[in-house]
């Protein structure tokens, strides 16, 4: 029945009326209009440079930020950077991205949980300025197939909400997720050790029940709260900024693989935790004044 | 080689846009629609067949035609077209129905090419920024179109294990723009005020409605079996599409769900959009290019493609659809002795 259908003579048929046209064998390519230079990220590199422009007078007169060993941080090349994290809205991650955009003319992405993303506008300007949430499969793209400089605090929301007491005590270093993207990515780690970010804004305690009501991680009640009112919301204290570099580690091991032994791994962020902390530590003991370093 | 294709939604606009890519196919030997409805383009020489959405004739049909691929693009990603009990009865037992047909002893079915979308993967704040093809979905499907093609694509992966002789080609689109396509997206763009969600500007990724044909007859084609993401390149903020295309965003507050925020009555706004407003999607477009599909437009390049036909149609109005399928007129243009020349209308 079907099978017998004299299709050849209705091949020949005109293709007149076909009112859509079929698309062309060998593409033209189409004009890509595009207005602005957000990136695949929501990076935006004129964002950047605002933000740049307004945080300047922050980083240079502010905090009259200093580096050591900025010259170990490769000019071209991924690497994950890891700091300690301080302060109830920590300083040190736009002090870094600052310091390394400024100083080496290189994009850095921080990582940082997605619960920004959630947030209204503090989402969108927080990815135009080079955020990205802290996704294993985000830091490989990022570090391996672009390579570029990412920005990690492996402390978590740990190290923020932790109170003035415990100040320069490096919290635990997650589950050391961090050094097995940078395996997987077979990009070098290098951490950074920041001093001067828990003076900026110290928790004098926190309101956990706030917290849970309002969905934050943690709700500090900071020192800048208790002087400056409202303005201690955002405002920092005129701590003076020290950062360190210290020297890059690479790990001998093959990269891509689907799994890296778990004792190694915490191994290492347990050396890259403690090398961290003995550097605060010793950095702590050259600082003849906290607002003047 | 002549193929034997079976097209299923000739009715709708890929169905019918894929059957008249077909036709201009000098190695496709037959071609049969399959639709609920009447097709809105005329067919040249591919048969038309009548069918209900679940399929459950189409068995019969297989047997009878001896068809070799089955192009399944009637999956509805939109929605607002339909309600969700016909979704369901359309996405996940039209496929199982097909499946089962190909699947049946004794098919003729060598290669079946699914046309999927990337919502499989959903949107939310906790996924990668780009999804791979086998990135697993970063949140549970919140609303039923994605649940609905979970389960389908999850029909059709069950469907290539148990008959590793016949090729399966699963392609996720994204959110098609073009120059002929209505969605919710091109309607809201289409309008001076376009919604947006208040604090959010979520990156989107578009392919070209044209670049989608290419994509199901590249692999229908060539026999590319696999799994599949298509989307044009790059991806681009909600705001700067909202401004290549000349319309306003109206922000819309992002602490009441879409249903019961006042405004958006005046927008298109399926549930699928919740979501992609606030967090967009990205995904990875190597694995298909690396069969050797070349795009003909970026995300941008999609979009741009889009508001040149709107501003074409806003100038010189809509150009008159022309033709209504006449069951009697295409049985006789086709199987008629005294019809021997070329046809037009």
């Amino acid at each position: 029945m079907t099978n017998g259908r004299p299709v050849t003579s209705e091949k020949k048929r005109s293709t007149a009326i076909v009112p859509i046209r079929i698309p062309a064998e060998v593409p033209e390519p189409l004009a890509d209009p595009r207005l602005s230079d957000v990136d695949e990220w929501g990076r935006s590199e004129k964002m950047r440079a605002l933000a740049r422009t307004l945080y300047e007078p922050l980083y240079s007169k502010w905090f009259r930020v200093e580096w050591e060993g900025l010259e170990k941080i490769p000019a071209e090349g991924g690497a994950l950077l890891v700091a300690n994290h301080a302060g109830a809205i920590p300083s040190d991650a736009p002090v870094i991205m600052h310091g390394i955009e400024k100083e080496l003319q290189r994009a850095v992405y921080g990582l940082a949980d997605y619960f920004f993303r959630t947030v209204p506008v503090v989402g969108t300007l927080w990815a135009r300025a080079g955020g990205v949430s802290a996704r294993p499969a985000n830091a490989y793209r990022l570090l391996k197939e672009q390579q570029q400089l990412a920005l990690v605090f492996p402390e978590g929301t740990k190290g923020p909400s932790k109170s003035f007491t415990d100040r320069y005590q490096l919290r635990r270093f997650g589950r050391g997720g961090f050094i097995e993207i940078a395996m997987r990515a077979g990009v070098p780690v290098i951490p950074i050790a920041v001093i001067g970010s828990e003076e900026a804004m110290p928790v004098l305690f926190r309101l956990p029940t706030v917290a849970k009501a309002l969905g934050l991680p943690y709700f500090p009640i900071t020192a800048n709260l208790l002087t400056m009112g409202p303005l201690g919301v955002v405002m920092p204290f005129p701590a003076k900024f020290k950062l360190r570099v210290l020297d890059p580690i690479t790990f001998d091991v093959p990269p891509d693989q689907d799994r890296y032994s778990k004792s190694r791994i915490m191994e290492e962020a347990e050396k890259i935790r403690a090398q961290l902390q003995e550097s605060v530590y010793d950095m702590l003991r050259d600082r003849r004044s906290v607002w003047f370093g | 080689m002549a193929r034997r294709v079976l097209v299923t939604g000739a009715d709708t606009f890929w169905g019918g846009r894929m059957v008249q890519a077909l036709e201009a196919d000098p190695s496709m030997d037959v071609i049969l629609g399959m639709g609920a409805s009447t097709p809105s383009v005329p067919f040249e020489r591919a048969e038309f067949v009548r069918a209900d959405q679940a399929y459950s004739i189409l068995n019969r049909i297989v047997k009878a035609t001896q068809v070799d691929t089955i192009l399944h693009t009637f999956m509805v990603t939109n929605s607002a077209t339909v309600s969700n009990r016909a979704m369901h009865e359309i996405n996940v037992i039209g496929t199982m129905n097909l499946l089962a047909a190909a699947g049946a002893a004794g098919s003729s079915v060598r290669h079946i090419v699914v046309k999927s979308s990337t919502l499989v993967y959903g949107s939310s704040a906790r996924d990668p920024s780009t999804f791979h093809e086998d990135t697993p979905r970063g949140s549970p499907a919140r609303n039923s179109v994605e649940r609905a093609l979970i389960e389908a694509e999850g029909l059709v992966r069950d469907f290539s294990e148990d008959n590793p002789a016949t090729l399966v080609t699963v392609l996720r689109f994204a959110n098609v723009l073009g120059t002929h396509l209505a969605t919710p997206i091109s309607r809201n763009l289409s309008r001076p005020l376009c919604p947006s969600i208040f604090g959010f500007d979520p990156l989107l990724q578009f392919v070209e409605e044209d670049d989608v044909v290419r994509a199901l007859l590249h692999v229908t084609r060539g026999s590319v079996p696999g799994l599949y993401n298509v989307a044009g390149g790059g991806r681009l903020p909600w705001s700067e599409v909202a401004s290549i295309c000349g319309t306003r965003l109206v922000p819309l507050s992002p602490f009441t769900p879409l249903k019961i925020r006042p405004l958006s009555r005046l927008f298109d706004l399926p549930g699928e959009l919740e979501d992609l407003l606030r967090y967009g999607r990205g995904v990875d477009t190597r694995r298909l290019a690396a069969t050797g599909f070349d795009y003909q437009a970026t995300s941008a390049g999609a979009v741009e493609s889009f508001i040149r036909a709107l501003r074409l149609r806003r100038s010189a109005g809509k150009t008159p659809s022309s033709y209504t399928y006449e069951h009697d007129v295409e049985q006789f243009f086709r199987h008629s002795p005294s019809v021997t020349g070329g046809v037009d209308s």
